[in-house]
């Protein structure tokens, strides 16, 4: 089957290239520029001898090239990420998989809070087309939408925290507690109108079909035929299309949800890494992002072309 | 150039449909301005812009002018919103801030979502072979980077020889304005946002290329005896402008959005030139949000209202000129 395997096939052999490619970017732009973590730790009392005697104990009095040959062997022949300048007694996968699990527990929330609102309200947008409610409760989402979660938190917190005193003002204590209230909502709300417009397209898109009315004419009560015909044949594409979406949207909303709220998560942290040149764990995080992504969006293409073959890019007629 | 002998005929025949592209760009123009939603978007952006774009002339204050004495004023007549911490006025501050977005905007928008798009898909749908591979493998690998923590990355390391390099041209050309005007902040913001941003774009133009360069007016003109220039610029160019005009509205609010986070998170337009970013970063700290949350409010409406009407917008366009084709 030349199909859909020899496409997959294709794009996972391109995963290594691509994050060859992306690895060394990261490496040289984040050596390239003046000053590097040693510089930063070692603040403003530095002896000079000291200063080269560190830099050379980790290497980075060579070449950037060379440098990045190093970095590479140890990651691909012993799977040492290298060191942490801030942590220094921990390795890089030590320090990385708390604040990975905190944010993705909280992107997982999110999401299922998403496609909770999304969905019954693109279903709904769908079944009132045409009077007034269609738009209304689209709209009221595409507002949320346009809200940058920049605005959204500081608001929720003006409100909440500052005023009513109902939750915490933000910091993180436990998965389980107030404390990720205002993360999620400020999360979740701009995904929704994305994934109810699409829900409501495809409603109706399906709403019209021959099999729609054929199961109408045998007489079948109009919520059988809704969820039964029209819904399970037309929100399955979208729950999958919109999952390799929301991965990106909800990233870089927890980039700015945890750095509004220290919450202490891997989005804060890059920030932090970013700031302090800890090189090794921006290279390991961007590798591991990008790999995300790759394997993600692959999954997406493959659960589409599962779903409609005429999505699959190599099948004959592929209408896109 | 034999080619050029047969130009007048080519030019002729490209004639009419140029006539019939341009009056379907009208009507659909035309069939935008019927929308009050549309409107209402447009005048919200006009708006904005004319603050922006303004600023120097229609700002009551400096952006930078203190005044310790009136700091944190409630709004009044001299201060329409209110001044913050440092007796900054707030709406002229908004109005230079939104200066910062219409120039990242403005200038991403043409560049990197209709200019490098433009060129990197024509030149990949129409050379093909080894060109088409480069530039489809290179959108693979930019379209797999996570574009944010790539985006804070690259300012943050590449401001210091950034700046380096434009004060090192300031020297040559004996002029000083561009660092102290924020030009080398917007310039570099700018650079980033369009470096990440043309893979949609140039994927989109190759696939529209690809299917022009078997149609027949184009086969035609090639039989004709144009120039392969000649084809790109008169023949597929105006026809896939709209597409890509449209499909590059859709990102407007996202750029703007972009840097207005990337300045939150500091690596963006350094202080003290405004950017909204700046703004909410002021107005969300704790203190100044339970005691004066007007410095929130203003900006973050706003950022709020532009982005929504740039959403809008962008889905108009987007009904409007894909309806055109059915």
């Amino acid at each position: 089957m030349d199909g859909i395997g020899g496409y997959v096939l294709r794009r996972l052999l391109f995963l290594p290239i691509t994050l060859l490619v992306v690895s060394f970017a990261t490496f040289y732009v984040t050596r390239w520029g003046p000053g590097d973590p040693i510089s930063i730790y070692s603040g403003q009392y530095r002896d000079p001898e000291a200063f080269d005697r560190v830099r050379m104990k980790y290497g980075l009095d060579k070449p950037i090239v060379e440098q990045y040959g190093i970095w590479l062997k140890n990651v691909t022949l012993h799977g040492d990420f290298g060191v942490t300048f801030r942590y220094r007694d921990r390795t890089i996968p030590e320090v990385l998989t708390p604040k990975i699990w905190i944010s993705v527990r909280l992107g997982l929330y999110a999401f299922i809070i998403a496609f909770a609102l999304g969905i019954p309200i693109g279903v709904f947008a769908a079944l009132k087309r045409g009077t007034w409610l269609d738009p209304f409760s689209i709209g009221v989402f595409l507002l949320f939408q346009s809200i940058p979660v920049l605005v959204t938190v500081p608001m929720l917190v003006l409100l909440f925290a500052a005023k009513l005193h109902w939750l915490p003002a933000g910091g993180f204590d436990g998965i389980f507690s107030k404390s990720m209230i205002i993360p999620t909502i400020a999360l979740s709300l701009p995904s929704v109108a994305g994934i109810a417009r699409l829900a409501r397209a495809t409603m109706l898109e399906t709403m019209y079909q021959d099999y729609v009315r054929t199961a109408r004419a045998k007489g079948l009560a109009e919520y059988i035929v809704i969820t039964r015909h029209v819904a399970r044949n037309s929100l399955i594409p979208v729950m999958t299309t919109v999952v390799g979406l929301s991965l990106v949207g909800l990233l870089e909303g927890t980039f700015f949800v945890e750095n509004l709220l220290g919450i202490p998560g891997i989005g804060k942290f890059v920030v932090d890494a970013v700031t302090t040149r800890d090189y090794d764990v921006i290279l390991a995080v961007v590798v591991l992002i990008t790999s995300a992504f790759v394997v993600a969006n692959l999954l997406v293409d493959i659960a589409l072309g599962f779903i409609d073959p005429r999505l699959r890019t190599n099948a004959p007629g592929a209408s896109r | 150039m034999s080619a050029y002998a047969d130009a007048g005929d080519a030019d002729a025949a490209s004639q009419p449909s140029d006539n019939i592209g341009s009056s379907l760009t009208v009507r659909s123009v035309k069939r935008l301005l019927r929308r009050r939603l549309a409107v209402a978007c447009l005048v919200v952006i006009g708006l904005f812009y004319f603050a922006g774009i303004f600023a120097p002339l229609v700002a009551p204050y400096s952006y930078e002018e203190q005044n310790l004495d009136i700091s944190f004023q409630q709004p009044s007549l001299h201060h329409l919103f209110g001044t913050d911490r440092l007796g900054r006025d707030v709406l002229s501050r908004n109005m230079f801030a939104a200066r910062t977005t219409v120039v990242v905007t403005a200038a991403t928008f043409a560049t990197g979502f209709i200019l490098l798009p433009l060129t990197l898909g024509m030149l990949a749908g129409y050379r093909g072979g080894f060109t088409d591979a480069f530039i489809n493998r290179a959108g693979e690998i930019f379209g797999s980077i996570p574009g944010l923590p790539m985006l804070i990355l690259v300012s943050a390391t590449m401001r210091p020889k950034f700046n380096n390099a434009v004060s090192g041209f300031e020297g040559r050309i004996h002029y000083h304005g561009l660092t102290s005007s924020g030009f080398s902040d917007y310039f570099l913001i700018f650079g980033v946002l369009s470096l990440f941003g043309w893979v949609g774009g140039a994927r989109l133009v190759r696939t529209q290329v690809l299917g022009l360069r078997g149609s027949e007016y184009v086969l035609s003109a090639r039989a004709s005896g144009a120039s392969t220039k000649r084809i790109l610029f008169q023949h597929i160019l105006p026809n896939i402008t709209p597409i890509v005009i449209v499909g590059a509205s859709a990102s407007l609010g996202s750029i703007a959005l972009t840097e207005i986070g990337l300045t939150y998170l500091g690596v963006g337009i350094q202080a003290p030139h405004p950017s909204f970013g700046a703004l909410i970063t002021d107005g969300a700290s704790r203190s100044v949000l339970e005691n004066h949350p007007a410095l929130l409010i203003v900006p973050a409406t706003v950022v709020a209202s532009l982005i929504f009407a740039f959403n809008l917008l962008g889905d108009a366009l987007n009904d409007v000129f894909t309806s055109r084709a059915q």
